[in-house]
């Protein structure tokens, strides 16, 4: 499994979480949970992503995941998840 | 499972408080270039590191995007020059041959700066230290992306005065031939005492002989997750301090330990060690002198600073060997002036002198550390000011160094521009009372008693 933290911030509007999930779909990412919250007036969303069996490398995925972020007004960012988990568990 | 909070502190962390890693520095050893002609020398530097080193950049960009910190810098570090070169140099121009072959190959690999133009000289030099020393000044002003360090002294072996004589005149010599880009030439030249082999940071960081034949070493940062971690604890006692500086240490570390593993794993290149300094930039925000504002002083200087500073530097040390497989380099916080706004308005308003720095390097890792001098300052006052400095290294068993930039025409009162990371500075007043007689006599200091530990 090559879990991975997609996180999207932006302004809240229509359709955000369909786009993005709809390109993961297509490109055979696997989502394994999504949880969202609100920070000072901003959508937060963050999805746990499997790229085990997805269509394109890590790289490319960022690169497009860049553009959808730019069509929507959000900051679409992924990152590994070891990151997260050094930081916050021993 | 990872919840949405820590992704989000996390990010914060790297988009608003400045965390990043500040460097991945490849160590390399060159002692198996040596030649006794000194272009076979030069072309054999240029391919052992244009070999060891090619996949260094793309490997730190590929780590910067999977994990989405920064990797500010990518760096080389070389067995001292003036070992690898003592064969086949016959005079300092020789090595000026060798510190071109070295600015092409760090240029060919795309790293930021190659540093270990370097001299061992604690206790006495050789013909090739000298000469080395002598190329300083020539060296600096002909490549870009060259770092040189001189080791004058030691606890073990006290204080080469000779070494530090002459690296007052190298500085001013630096300065002088560099002078069209306001002396920059001395921002990558500092004098160390005590000087660490796996130190990562520049430009200090040169691959000791006692290393293996490449290694990786790592330093972390992020003065601004300290500061802003400070911000919630207005008003706690010192307990609490410390306790939200080691947390906040932690989990810095611990993404440096990552990028170090990976990248180590990547290039095939075993991992050395995290180096633990908290490295200021000149961004707003990214400053060990906001730190000591939150902590409660006014201005860095004033009276408390050097005990801030103290405390600050341990906790650091606390939180981040739990973080780190193995620690080493510097590990301690760097105060240098130009490259840290607060520090930079501190000397501005007057609250912080050139005195009061050298009494907080007692308790940090590094020196007096990028500070512009007025560019007629005496070189016996340059030595003098560097003696100071590795007494305190000496006796206190601890890295010290001094990086001054006197700056060719320019006066107390005015301000000098590195650009980038280097950021700016303005020219300190230095003590006027002469250092002259003390530094002539020559010889060395011999070491401290509390070194005869056998």
């Amino acid at each position: 499994m090559k879990k991975t933290i997609i996180t999207v911030v932006g302004k809240d509007s229509v359709g955000i979480i369909a786009k993005v999930c709809t390109y993961l779909s297509e490109n055979k990412v696997n989502i394994l949970d999504i949880s969202q919250t609100i920070v000072q007036g901003y959508f937060n969303m963050m999805m746990i992503a499997d790229l085990e069996n997805a269509a394109k490398d890590f790289s490319a995925v960022s690169d497009d995941l860049d553009k959808i972020g730019e069509e929507i007004g959000c900051i679409i960012k992924i990152q590994r998840e070891d990151i997260f988990d050094k930081m916050h568990r021993l | 499972m990872i919840n949405i909070n820590e992704v989000l502190e996390t990010n914060k962390m790297i988009e608003k408080q400045n965390l990043d890693v500040r460097t991945i520095t490849l160590g390399i050893n060159l002692l198996d270039c040596s030649d006794t002609d000194v272009n076979v020398v030069a072309e054999n530097i240029y391919n052992k590191i244009t070999t060891v080193a090619k996949d260094l950049v793309a490997t730190g960009k590929d780590l910067e995007k999977e994990f989405g910190i920064p990797i500010v810098n990518k760096r080389i570090s070389i067995t001292p020059i003036s070992l690898v070169g003592a064969a086949a140099c016959k005079c300092p121009e020789d090595y000026v041959v060798l510190a071109k072959a070295l600015d092409r190959a760090a240029k060919t690999v795309g790293v930021n700066f190659i540093g270990g133009y370097s001299a061992l000289v604690a206790k006495g030099m050789t013909k090739s230290d000298e000469y080395l020393i002598r190329s300083i000044p020539q060296a600096m002003k002909e490549t870009e992306l060259i770092c040189s360090s001189v080791n004058v002294g030691s606890t073990k072996t006290g204080i080469n005065m000779d070494a530090v004589k002459l690296l007052g005149e190298i500085i001013l010599e630096t300065a002088d031939l560099t002078k069209e880009n306001d002396s920059i030439g001395c921002a990558k030249l500092v004098v160390l005492c005590n000087a660490p082999d796996d130190n990562p940071f520049m430009a200090g960081a040169f691959h000791g002989v006692t290393e293996a034949d490449a290694i990786i070493n790592v330093g972390v940062s992020g003065p601004g997750v300290v500061k802003s971690a400070l911000e919630s604890v207005k008003g706690a006692d010192f307990g609490t301090l410390c306790e939200t500086v080691k947390k906040t240490a932690f989990k810095i570390t611990r993404v440096g330990q990552l990028v170090a593993n990976e990248a180590s794993k990547r290039l095939g290149i075993p991992f050395g060690i995290i180096d633990l300094s908290l490295a200021p930039t000149p961004a707003i925000g990214d400053s060990i002198a906001e730190i000591f504002e939150v902590m409660g002083l006014e201005r860095a200087g004033a009276p408390g600073t050097t005990a801030a500073l103290a405390m600050l530097n341990d906790q650091v040390k606390k939180g981040g060997v739990m973080a780190s497989s193995y620690v080493g380099g510097l590990s301690g916080a760097f105060i240098p002036v130009s490259e840290d706004q607060g520090m930079i308005d501190a000397v501005v308003d007057g609250a912080l002198t050139l005195e009061k720095l050298e009494a907080m390097t007692c308790v940090c890792s590094v020196g007096l550390d990028m500070i512009a001098i007025p560019g007629d300052t005496k070189a016996t006052t340059i030595s003098g000011i560097i003696a100071d400095e590795m007494a305190i290294g000496m006796v206190n068993q601890k890295t010290t160094a001094v990086r001054l930039i006197p700056v060719i025409g320019k006066k107390v009162g005015e301000t000098v521009e590195f650009g980038g990371l280097l950021g700016y500075a303005p020219i300190m007043p230095v003590n006027q009372f002469s250092s002259a007689d003390f530094i002539n006599r020559g010889g060395r200091i011999p070491a401290p008693i509390h070194s005869f530990k056998n």
